[in-house]
């Protein structure tokens, strides 16, 4: 019955998840397949967790299943965890290894996870680590970290990594599209270590 | 034929385009927004676009247009239409001459509303046609034939997209864009547009006339559709079709609603070839009643009988639950998964630098023990910070306050809402509270902008929706025409100024008003505004946690001292409030 392959990006607000789903959506037309998405907007945005559904091939509706992700992007160590639930068996993650402390955390003096705590868990998945902050820094502008992690993602994806940085070129802004596929070069080079 | 990726609503503006609209009137609301968004930002605008204060407002503009012969759309979220109401019910007898569409966009589960209320009530309640899109690509085709049908039967048509097809995205197949050849001419007609109670009998009787036709054409447009495949059926509307149609085994019939009213011989044929229906759809049971209505002997699971909750929204899994426990389908593909549990909650909150923040900082520090009732906004994240007692629907903050303030409630009532709110339905309820002589003080959060929805231009801007420059409202005007004698304008930046006019609000009966008055933060980091930044020195910072219990996600606490990173955008509040001394603005001391 299944025949999506169903792609879930979480992060905070204003870390760039939308684009990153644009940029899915926009390389699976440019391989002629069908695609649904959704996501976070208004009040969620307020620098709160945001997520991004992308259902590549999928006819229909456009929300992943909590257990049938094929593929989890996360640009935070914590919203990887919250929404570990969401990969199915055998399920791939890719995760920037930064982690942004909910305010929530200060404000009621609760117990903050650690990186290291967190990451302990997540290796029970098959993970993929990476520093997206840094190569984006790298890359020449941390705002490229979403496609820095795009970029370690496309192993693990069903598109050609060509029609995904095709697509990056065409949605980022045009004085960025330097910064930008090189940032997907770094992040492609950089999961190289990953088993995918 | 183009294909794009788009948001449904991007979609849905470009259905405009190919329709083509003339008139686009709206006010913003999660998940309406982006349509009017979209259209006003087009540099080839063949339409007349604007943000309207209200939806009601909105409306009557859009109703006016289409007596004039034009396509006019109308947009809101769906407690938007209850504002809208008054003229919804009415203009379903005066009927139109042109195309109106009014969209009005429902929230199930209420992502970002006060309430999960169903706008095919509505219609249903008006009596005029409803399109209800189970995709992306369905919104985009029915919003174009929702014009044709209003002209074809010369009534408003309510379209009614949800959450999860206005922000969802999909593949587009789009047509051309078209140039609009239709001029506005109103024909004067008292007996269609003038409602004394001698024209309304007969255009109630009209309005009931028509409706046979209407269930019948919406059967031919193709959008409520069915296939007879055994004696066990489902039937689903809205984004709900979708999930059934991922989920539906063989040998199941399927029916797929889409418009309303529902044609009731048509209905009755397709629930009469099967044993049992199980009706699925979110929200109120509008199908489902319908079903009940023509069901006779044959079984309807649904709703009535607990298959279907009358609350929140579906997904893939609770649909399969449902076809699980209606015997359609033999087992849950998705086995339950639980998410991990205990991990810090991260929910929107008020931007680093905000000015609500320190307006409700002052606010809370001034009237400590008080009732803080509040509005529709950004600023009801003040919630987390304890100024927030109450939030029904816009405007109800100043009403609410005065009901409060005539109660016999002994404590200082210290009401606080938003410039748009304010203009969309606060000031009547200043002018009855000062009427009425309440004695109450009335914080008007003044950013300048309609922040939540994503930055929309109000009377209050000084812009237009299509960046035109218009006269900004004098809020302080405004209330000293409604008969306040206390107002005053402060920079909630200002912690101690504010402060003080908060005292002397404090010390004084009857209505008091207080603008807080500061460009929200985001709009003023586009408009280029740069103030530097602040950080904490450490050695003088004692770790009293004053500031981290300000809430601004600017502010961490690591080993026992705070720490300021670099979301900071230089409001300085903290720097006030520091017992210590200890924030200082970068590179200073």
């Amino acid at each position: 019955m299944k025949r999506s392959f169903d792609i879930l990006i979480v992060g905070i607000g204003g870390q760039g998840t939308i684009l990153a789903s644009n940029i899915l959506g926009n390389a699976c037309l440019r391989e002629g397949r069908s695609v649904k998405g959704a996501e976070t907007h208004g009040m969620a945005q307020r620098g709160g967790s945001v997520e991004s559904h992308i259902r590549i091939d999928c006819l229909y509706g456009p929300l992943i299943a909590p257990g049938q992700a094929d593929l989890l992007l996360s640009f935070d160590l914590l919203e990887a965890l919250r929404y570990s639930h969401y990969l199915k068996e055998g399920g791939m993650m890719v995760v920037n290894r930064h982690l942004v402390l909910p305010t929530s955390v200060f404000m009621q003096n609760l117990v903050a996870p650690t990186e290291d705590s967190i990451i302990a868990v997540l290796s029970r998945f098959r993970l993929c680590l990476l520093d997206a902050d840094q190569i984006a820094q790298e890359a020449g502008s941390p705002l490229s970290q979403n496609v820095v992690m795009l970029g370690a993602a496309s192993h693990a994806m069903p598109l050609k990594p060509e029609s995904v940085l095709e697509s990056v070129k065409n949605l980022v802004p045009t004085k960025t599209i330097e910064i930008n596929a090189c940032a997907f070069g770094m992040g492609r080079q950089a999961a190289e270590q990953c088993s995918f | 034929m183009d294909r794009q990726y788009l948001l449904g609503n991007e979609a849905i503006a470009h259905a405009c385009l190919e329709a083509p609209v003339d008139f686009v009137s709206g006010y913003p609301g999660t998940p309406s927004s982006e349509v009017i968004d979209v259209l006003r930002s087009r540099p080839d605008r063949g339409y007349y676009i604007e943000w309207s204060v209200n939806e009601k407002v909105a409306l009557e503009n859009a109703l006016a247009a289409a007596w004039c012969g034009l396509r006019a759309l109308c947009t809101m979220k769906h407690v938007g239409l209850n504002v809208a109401a008054d003229p919804l019910m009415t203009s379903a007898y005066t009927g139109v001459t042109g195309g109106l569409v009014i969209m009005s966009a429902d929230d199930p589960f209420a992502h970002s509303s006060q309430n999960e209320q169903d706008s095919r009530c509505y219609a249903h309640f008006a009596r005029v046609p409803c399109l209800d899109p189970s995709t992306i690509q369905e919104a985009h085709d029915m919003l174009i034939d929702a014009f044709a049908l209003s002209e074809e039967f010369g009534l408003p048509v309510i379209f009614r997209p949800t959450t999860r097809i206005c922000h969802s995205k999909g593949d587009v197949s789009l047509g051309e864009i078209v140039a609009s050849a239709r001029k506005g001419e109103f024909k004067k007609d008292p007996r269609q547009y003038v409602i004394i109670p001698a024209h309304t009998r007969i255009l109630h009787k009209k309005l009931n006339e028509k409706q046979p036709a209407i269930r019948k054409r919406l059967v031919e447009l193709g959008y409520n559709t069915c296939f007879v495949k055994g004696r066990t059926a489902v039937i689903a509307g809205g984004i709900a079709a979708t999930y059934v149609q991922e989920l539906i085994p063989d040998g199941i019939s399927f029916m797929k609603i889409g418009a309303y009213p529902i044609d009731e011989a048509w209905l009755s044929d397709f629930v009469h070839k099967h044993d049992a229906v199980l009706v699925i759809e979110e929200l109120a049971p509008e199908i489902e009643e319908q079903v009940l209505q023509v069901t006779g002997m044959v079984k309807v699971l649904g709703k009535k009988n607990g298959y279907v909750p009358y609350e929140g929204e579906l997904s893939l899994p609770a649909v399969a639950q449902i076809m699980v426990n209606a015997g359609v389908l033999a087992r849950n593909p998705y086995p339950a998964v639980s998410p991990v549990q205990n991990l810090p909650l991260r929910p929107p909150i008020l931007c680093a630098g905000c000015l609500h923040r320190a307006a409700f900082y002052a606010i809370k520090r001034v009237f400590k023990d008080a009732i803080y009732p509040s509005d529709i906004g950004c600023y009801t994240l003040g919630l987390q910070l304890g100024v927030v007692d109450t939030t029904i629907c816009m405007g109800a903050s100043i009403t609410v306050a005065s009901g409060f303030a005539h109660s016999g409630e002994p404590r200082d009532i210290i009401c606080t809402i938003g410039d748009s709110t304010f203009l969309h339905t606060g000031i009547q309820g200043l002018m009855n509270a000062v009427y009425n002589g309440a004695d109450m003080t009335v914080v008007i959060l003044d950013n300048r902008i309609t922040a939540m929805t994503g930055h929309q231009p109000n009377p209050n801007t000084g812009v237009t929706a299509c960046g035109t420059e218009s006269p900004p409202v004098s809020l302080d005007a405004v209330c000293r025409a409604c008969g306040v004698t206390f107002v005053e304008t402060v920079d909630p930046y200002d912690i101690t100024g504010m402060m003080n006019v908060l005292k002397a609000a404090q010390a004084r009966r009857g209505v008091k008003v207080i603008i807080a008055k500061q460009q929200c933060v985001i709009t003023a980091r586009r408009a280029g505004v740069k103030r530097g930044r602040y950080t904490v020195d450490a050695d003088t910072c004692t770790g009293c946690g004053t500031c981290v219990r300000f809430g601004c996600p600017a502010i961490e606490f690591v080993d026992e001292k705070a720490r300021i990173n670099d979301l900071c955008s230089g409001c300085a509040v903290c720097a006030q409030i520091c017992p210590a001394g200890a924030i200082v603005r970068e590179g200073k001391r």
